[in-house]
């Protein structure tokens, strides 16, 4: 008879800002200080342009909005270690990471306002669009990183989900495929401690996110997911693994949903304020110009360009979404199928006829 | 009586079954506490706990097996699914399996569930929000598929729902969930799934609809009452569907028409055409027209209203079986 232990694991947790502004050194990652202030411009970039949209779905200028509120470093610093080629996955609370990708915001707003043309993503830019069913954009990443692996084009791909995500048949899958193909795939889970009221513990019985990569054969990393820093040196770490074909990673952002869930929710119902409260003191931005502050990175004049900038993009965007065409009526047919099937060429005549 | 809506009305339902049977469970995500994403189960979790009122994990998949086994094993799970196109992520199970138990058991087991879903377009909604997927469940063997227009429809058929035998699909339509208030007795009662109801009287043609476009489809046929007299037929279940109410009317009325909001390819409406042109063709002085969403996924917001049958397009319908 034998009895053992055949395995044991252990997972990692990473801070290098703290929620004082402080750097521990010795974890630092690569950066230069045009890296650190670029790294910042994003996160006020995001938090205007966020704002603005919540404002405007109040206003009823665009329909529903989901808050990055609270996220902003785990989807700058993670967008940031991506090449430009690299495919990004977003799903819908992804604006952060969306805008780091060069998606304009423009076409952000046209989104969230109706039109499908905001899903195009740049040319220069592989930005597949915004997953609403939870979940599904995990499978179409791994498939992404699978050719990248089986191709050998050198690119990675980065898919971002909720902690909710993981529960899906979708997430578990990539997860499996990821793991047993190796792919180019990094897993960001922004874990926000709510899928819509359902708190993280009534989601899984796993203690960490971090830990689900363990069953299926590879790395899994807990980090702060309001420290920037942190944030960016485990995405960098886990992207320049895979594009040397070492495989794929899951980085579990721990972070917090500052706002409701969307413009339609109301977390009054099923939260207590006092917790909010509690992370608005670790909040991701304020720590990063504390420590810029002591860096001698930041002081009023830049901090005000920046943000007064950040106004000037984002009210430009809106000026430009309030003067778009409004989309032809006649794409929803021709975007359809490459060549229009008979029952819908006839249905389309039928359409025309009955606009005369 | 109460005046409600039709969300109040499925609280009501809910409520009055949880009472009625302890072997009802409610399951689904943000039903607990939050009340539902559109409060349908609202107080519901005080009243009857967190044993009968269950937040789940994130898996329409999870929720729809889950469903299956705990049917089997003598509770009776009314599932919520928050938007119908995430009845898609639940479709394995309700095909392979809910549908089925019956049959590959030879009714040793059986499967008395419910899975509710808010369905259909006109409100603005997301994409993949407001799918207008009724036939796909018709379409499978073994399922049941209702799909009321009023509040007073949605508190009789849910209760029929839920104490039916086999599994039922329950859509809800998203159009109407305030936009009609409506007396609502509070006391126990059913609508028979399967049985359609007339809801205007007419002699010149017959129009069967369901969902949100009875209502949008009563307004139309109004506007033209001078010109033509239409019957209206709210099917109200889509399976099995009430087909002697149909047969009736288009014998008296000798002309038809189906309105709906799903892709006309394959959408319901091509089965009653069929059933009309087996049963009634005698009767029949014009080809039944079919004013439907088209061949294409529901459009984003700012065009939805180009794909859903408008006022317009029933009118035109209409004109187009009475001048044949
Ligand atoms: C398959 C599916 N089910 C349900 C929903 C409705 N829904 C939208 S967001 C959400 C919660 C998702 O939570 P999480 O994955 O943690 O991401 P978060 O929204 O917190 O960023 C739910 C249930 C959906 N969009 N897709």
């Amino acid at each position: 008879m034998v009895k053992k232990v055949l395995k044991t694991f252990e997972i990692d947790y990473l801070q290098v800002l703290d929620e004082h502004g402080k750097v521990d050194e010795s974890l630092m990652p690569k950066v230069t200080d045009d890296d650190l202030k670029k790294l910042y411009e994003n996160m006020i970039l995001v938090r205007t342009f966020d704002k603005k949209a919540f404002s405007l779905q109040r206003q009823g200028r665009i329909g529903t909005y989901l808050e990055v509120r609270g996220q902003e470093a785990s989807q700058v610093g993670s967008t940031y270690a991506m090449k430009d080629k690299d495919w990004l996955f977003p799903m819908y609370r992804s604006t952060g990471a969306l805008i780091v990708r060069g998606q304009p915001m423009t076409r952000m707003l046209q989104y969230w306002g109706g039109d499908e043309r905001g899903l195009i993503s740049p040319d220069e830019f592989n930005n597949f669009p915004i997953a609403i069913p939870v979940g599904t954009q995990a499978l179409h990443a791994l498939g992404a990183g699978w050719a990248s692996k089986l191709t050998g084009d050198g690119l990675v791909s980065v898919v971002y989900l909720g902690d909710g995500a993981t529960s899906k048949e979708d997430f578990m899958s990539a997860m499996n495929f990821a793991g047993v193909y190796n792919a180019a795939t990094v897993f960001i889970v922004e874990n926000n401690q709510f899928a819509i009221s359902t708190h993280r513990d009534e989601q899984t019985g796993s203690e960490t996110i971090a830990q689900k990569a363990i069953a299926f054969g590879f790395e899994g990393i807990q980090v702060d997911g309001n420290d920037v820093l942190a944030v960016y040196k485990v995405t960098k770490d886990a992207v320049d693994k895979a594009r040397r074909g070492d495989g794929p990673t899951l980085i579990e952002c721990y972070t917090y949903r500052m706002g409701d869930h969307s413009t339609s929710d109301d977390a009054a119902r099923y939260r207590d304020q006092k917790e909010v409260e509690e992370w608005a003191k670790k909040d991701p931005i304020d720590r990063m110009e504390k420590f810029m502050t002591e860096k001698g990175l930041l002081d009023d004049t830049y901090k005000d360009k920046v943000q007064a900038d950040s106004t000037a993009a984002v009210k430009e965007a809106i000026d430009a979404y309030e003067k778009v065409e409004p989309a032809n009526p006649e794409d929803i047919f021709t975007y359809m199928y490459a060549e229009m099937p008979t029952q819908l060429k006839e249905q389309f005549e039928e359409y025309k006829e009955s606009k005369k | 009586m109460v005046l409600a809506n039709a969300v109040t009305a499925v609280t009501m339902a809910l409520r009055g079954e949880l009472k009625r049977d302890k072997s009802v469970v409610l399951i689904g995500e943000d039903i607990g506490l939050n009340g539902g994403v559109f409060r349908s189960t609202d107080g519901l979790f005080k009243e009857f706990g967190k044993d009968r009122v269950i937040d789940t994990p994130l898996s329409e998949l999870g929720i729809a097996g889950a469903a299956v086994g705990m049917a089997v094993n003598g509770m009776k799970p009314v599932a919520e699914i928050q938007f119908s196109g995430f009845l898609y992520a639940s479709f394995d199970q309700l095909v392979s399996h809910a549908g089925r138990i019956r049959g590959r058991s030879r009714g040793r087991f059986t499967c008395p569930m419910v899975i509710r879903a808010p369905a259909g377009g006109g409100i603005r909604a997301l994409e993949l929000h407001c799918e207008c997927n009724e036939a796909l469940f018709a379409h499978t063997p073994g399922l049941k598929v209702v799909y009321p227009s009023t509040p007073y429809d949605v508190k009789g058929l849910l209760a029929a729902a839920i104490r039916d035998p086999d599994p039922v699909v329950f859509l809800e339509p998203m159009r109407i969930y305030r936009a009609i208030k409506e007396e609502v007795p509070e006391e126990d009662y059913v609508i028979p799934l399967g049985k359609a109801n007339v809801v205007r009287e007419g002699t010149d043609m017959t129009i069967i609809t369901w969902g949100a476009l009875v209502k949008y489809t009563l307004e139309a046929v109004e506007k033209i009452k001078d010109k033509v007299n239409v019957e209206v037929i709210d099917l109200r279940t889509i399976y099995p569907f009430d087909v002697e109410a149909i047969i009736a009317s288009v014998k008296k009325t000798g002309r038809a028409m189906v309105v709906h909001e799903a892709p006309r390819t394959s959408g319901f409406g091509a089965e009653i055409v069929a059933q009309i042109n087996e049963k009634a063709l005698d009767s029949m002085e014009a080809p039944v027209v079919r004013v439907t969403g088209y061949d294409t996924v529901l459009p984003f917001a700012n065009l939805e209203n180009e794909y859903i049958p408008s006022e317009k397009r029933i009118i035109a319908g209409i004109h187009k079986v009475m001048d044949y």
